[in-house]
C-alpha cells in the first residue's frame, strides 16, 4: 500500500485514483475563485452588480496612494509587533512545558490548545468583556487604586482623586493585545516541538563546560531551536498580517488593518476590483515572506 | 606514575532520593588522584546518579562531595573542576569540530591563539587531526565520542567523568577504545571516573572498581581482587561467570577450612575464612577453575591435585549442554546430586573439544585455593 504510493511514478493508476479528488477539489474551490478575483483586480465597475474586466492597472495604481500604503505598513508593524511579543512570551512558555514533569506536559499543552476549540468570535468578545471600562481589568485596577487611596489616608495624606476607568479597548494597544492572545498558541507549539527534540544533555554539556544559563541559552538553545523559531514566526506573522476580526472588534477608528480595508471595498464600498487588487497585494507580500523563509532554510540545509 | 596518591574526590555519606525511590544509599568512598576509577553495576543501581552528583547535575539529598578538598554542595556544574563525556556524547550539532572543542575555552575567555593551540593539541591527543572543519552529522559515533573527549580534555579538568563511554560502540571498536582510554588516561594523568554496566570494560580499564548494587557499594577493589576475591554473592555473580552452592562451614582454622555443600560435595580450602562455625555460607567456584577429567588420564590429573584430603574437592556429573566458543568450550554439567554446574575448558589443542560429548559421565576436581567462601 505504502509502497504503491511511494512509487507513484511506476504506479500511475493508484496514484491517479488517490490524487484526482483533491486536485479536482482544489481546482474547483480554490484555484478557480482565486483566478476570478485576480481577473477582477484588472477590471472596473460597469454597474451595481457588473464588473468589466478591461485589463486596467488603475486599481493597483490607486493602491499605491499613501492612504493605502500607510495601512499596509501599519499592518506589517502591528503584525510584526504581535509576532515579537508572541516570541518573547511564547519562548519561556515553551521552555516551561519542555522542562515540566512528563505527567504535567499533556495538560499544559492542552491548556495551550484549549482556546483553539472555542470560536474566535466568542474568545474576542470574552476578552472585550474583560477589558471594557466596566470590565474586570478596570475593576481590579479600581480596587488597587482605592486600596492605595486608603493607605494614603491611613498615613495622614490626602486621598487620591476618584478612579477614572482606563480606556483599554478600541485602540492599537487592544488590537495588539488581542492579536497576541489569539496567536500565542501558533508560536508556542512549533517552539515546543523544536525544544522537545533538543537533546537535554547538550544543555548539560554546555553547563559542564563552564557556560552559565544565559550563555547556554544564547549559544545552544536558541540556535538549535532556530527552525522552531522561524516556523513560529511565519505562522504567527502571516495570519496576523491578514487579521480582520480583532482590529474590527477591538480596534478604534485609527487601528484598522489592511484586511478591514479590503472588507470595506467588497461590502460597503462595493468596489470589488479595488478590493481584489488589495487582496492580491497582500497575498504577494505573504508569498515574498514564505519565499524568504524557504530560501533561508535551503541555505541552512546546503551548509 | 606519581606515588603520592591523594584523594581527589571524597564522597561522604551521600544519599539521593527521587520521591520514594532511593537511588544512592549512604555511599562513602574516596577516588584517588590519577587513578582510573570505575563505577560498575547493573542498570538502575544508582551509579549514573552518583556520577551526575559529582558533575553537579544532581544534588545529594544527604551527605557531601568534596573535590580537591573543596565542598561542592553549593557549587553549580559550570563552576566545578570536572568535565563530563556524556553517554550520548552531546556534541553540539550546530558547531564544527574546532568550535565544539573550543567551546569551553571561549566561554572562559581564553585568548584566540591559545584556544587554537590547545584545540589542536586536544584533537591530536584523540587522533582527530584533520577533522577540524567537520560537522558532527558527517562523523561516525566513534569520532563524535572523540570530539566529546577532546572537548572535555581541553579544559584540563581535575577529574574527567565518563558516562557509559563505550556502550554505543560496536564490539571491535569498543575493545580498541578500552585500550585507548586507558592509554590516554596514562598520558594526560587526569583522574578518570567511568560509569559502566559492562564488567569487561571495568576489568580491562580500571585501577579500582566500585561495584554498586541497589544504591550501595557492594565492593571496592582492584579488578583482579574483584574477580578472585569477591566479597559477596552479588559481586561474585555480577563480575564474571560463577557457580554458587549453599553449604555449612564445618572447619575453620587459620590455614584450612571446609564447607559441606549438599549440592556439590565436601569443599576443602587451604586457608581460613574466619566465619562463624556451623554457619550457612556460600561457595563460589569459577567455571575455568574446575578441571574435567578426560577418561584415561584421570588418575594423573588427580595425582597432581593432592592438595586436599581424600573425598574433597571432587564431583561427578553428566554433560547436559556444550557450547563451543573457539578458544574455550563451555559445559553445562548436571551433578549427581541434581544441581547444574558450569565448567569451561580451554581448547589447547585443535581436537580438545572432541574429548567430551553430550550425556558423557564425567568427574571433575578443583584446587584447594580455588573456591571462595562467601558469608553474604
Amino acid at each position: 500500500m505504502s509502497g504503491a504510493l511511494q512509487d507513484w511514478k511506476s504506479q500511475k493508476k493508484p496514484f491517479a485514483a488517490v490524487v484526482t479528488a483533491p486536485v479536482f477539489w482544489l481546482a474547483l474551490f480554490f484555484v478557480a475563485p482565486m483566478a476570478i478575483v485576480w481577473l477582477y483586480s484588472f477590471g472596473q465597475n460597469a454597474g451595481p452588480a457588473d464588473i468589466e474586466i478591461s485589463g486596467t492597472l488603475d486599481n493597483y495604481k490607486r493602491a499605491t496612494e499613501w492612504l493605502y500604503v500607510s495601512i499596509f505598513l501599519k499592518s506589517f508593524a502591528v503584525a510584526g509587533l504581535t509576532t515579537l511579543l508572541c516570541l518573547i512570551i511564547g519562548f519561556p512558555v515553551a521552555m516551561a512545558i519542555t522542562f515540566a514533569a512528563p505527567k504535567w506536559r499533556p495538560w499544559l499543552l492542552l491548556g495551550i490548545m484549549l482556546p483553539f476549540w472555542t470560536n474566535l468570535l466568542i474568545r474576542t468578545y470574552a476578552l472585550m468583556a474583560l477589558m471594557g471600562t466596566n470590565g474586570y481589568m478596570n475593576k481590579g485596577l479600581a480596587g488597587l487604586w482605592e486600596g492605595a487611596s486608603w493607605l494614603r489616608t491611613l498615613v495622614g495624606m490626602q486621598p487620591l482623586d476618584a478612579w477614572t476607568p482606563v480606556q483599554l479597548l478600541y485602540n492599537n494597544f487592544a488590537v495588539v493585545l488581542g492579536l497576541v492572545y489569539v496567536h500565542l498558541p501558533f508560536m508556542v507549539l512549533p517552539l515546543y516541538s523544536a525544544l522537545d527534540r533538543l537533546d537535554k544533555s547538550l544543555i548539560e554539556a554546555s553547563l559542564d563546560l563552564g557556560a552559565g544559563h544565559l550563555k547556554t541559552f544564547m549559544q545552544i538553545v536558541v540556535p538549535l531551536a532556530a527552525p522552531g523559531i522561524v516556523a513560529g514566526v511565519m505562522i504567527t506573522l502571516i495570519p496576523a498580517l491578514g487579521a480582520y476580526l480583532t482590529p474590527d472588534l477591538m480596534g478604534g477608528t485609527d487601528s484598522q488593518m489592511i484586511a478591514n480595508v479590503i472588507e470595506r471595498q467588497f461590502k460597503r464600498a462595493n468596489d470589488w476590483p479595488f478590493g481584489a487588487a488589495l487582496s492580491f497585494l497582500l497575498i504577494y507580500a505573504m508569498f515574498i515572506l514564505i519565499a524568504f523563509q524557504s530560501m533561508r532554510s535551503n541555505k541552512v540545509k546546503a551548509a | 606514575m606519581t606515588q603520592a596518591k591523594q584523594p581527589i574526590i571524597q564522597i561522604r555519606n551521600v544519599s539521593k532520593r527521587f520521591g520514594k525511590v532511593t537511588a544512592v544509599d549512604n555511599i562513602s568512598l574516596d577516588i584517588l588522584a590519577g587513578e582510573f576509577f570505575v563505577l560498575l553495576g547493573p542498570s538502575g543501581c544508582g551509579k549514573t546518579t552518583l556520577l551526575r552528583m559529582i558533575a553537579g547535575f544532581e544534588m545529594p539529598t544527604e551527605g557531601q562531595i568534596f573535590i580537591d578538598g573543596q565542598d561542592m554542595s553549593l557549587v553549580p556544574p559550570n563552576k566545578r573542576p570536572v568535565n563530563m563525556v556524556f553517554q550520548s556524547y552531546a556534541v553540539f550539532p550546530h558547531m564544527n569540530v574546532t568550535d565544539n572543542v573550543g567551546y569551553g575555552l571561549r566561554i572562559a575567555g581564553v585568548s584566540k591563539g591559545e584556544i587554537r593551540d590547545r584545540v589542536a593539541e586536544a584533537l591530536e591527543l584523540v587522533k582527530l587531526g584533520g577533522f577540524e572543519d567537520r560537522m558532527p552529522d558527517q562523523m561516525s559515533g566513534g569520532q563524535r565520542q572523540r570530539v566529546a573527549l577532546a572537548r572535555s580534555l581541553v579544559m584540563r579538568p581535575k577529574v574527567l567523568l565518563l558516562d557509559e563511554p563505550l556502550s554505543a560502540l560496536d564490539a571491535k571498536l569498543r575493545a580498541q577504545m578500552q585500550f585507548e582510554l586507558a592509554d590516554l588516561q596514562d598520558k594526560v594523568g587526569i583522574t578518570f571516573v567511568t560509569v559502566t554496566h559492562d564488567q569487561d570494560e571495568a576489568l580491562s580499564m580500571a585501577s579500582r572498581v566500585a561495584v554498586i548494587n541497589k544504591g550501595e557499594v557492594a565492593q571496592l577493589a582492584p579488578p583482579a581482587d574483584l574477580y578472585e576475591y569477591p566479597a559477596n554473592r552479588f559481586v561474585a555473580d555480577f563480575v564474571g561467570s560463577v557457580n554458587i552452592f549453599e553449604g555449612k562451614l564445618t572447619l575453620d582454622e587459620p590455614d584450612k577450612a571446609a564447607v559441606d555443600c549438599p549440592g556439590l560435595g565436601k569443599i576443602y580450602l587451604n586457608h581460613g575464612v574466619t566465619g562463624p562455625h556451623g554457619a550457612d555460607v556460600w561457595v563460589a567456584l569459577r567455571p575455568e577453575k574446575i578441571y574435567l577429567h578426560v577418561p584415561g588420564e584421570g588418575k594423573a590429573v588427580r595425582a597432581a591435585a593432592q592438595d586436599a584430603p581424600d573425598g574433597h574437592n571432587l564431583a561427578r556429573g553428566t554433560i547436559k549442554g556444550m557450547s563451543y566458543l573457539g578458544d574455550i568450550t563451555l559445559y553445562e554439567i548436571q551433578l549427581d546430586g541434581g544441581q547444574m554446574i558450569r565448567v569451561s575448558r580451554p581448547n589447547l589443542s585443535r581436537h580438545d573439544q572432541e574429548d567430551f560429548t553430550w550425556d558423557d559421565k564425567v568427574s571433575m576436581h578443583w584446587r584447594a585455593d580455588s573456591p571462595v567462601v562467601l558469608l553474604s
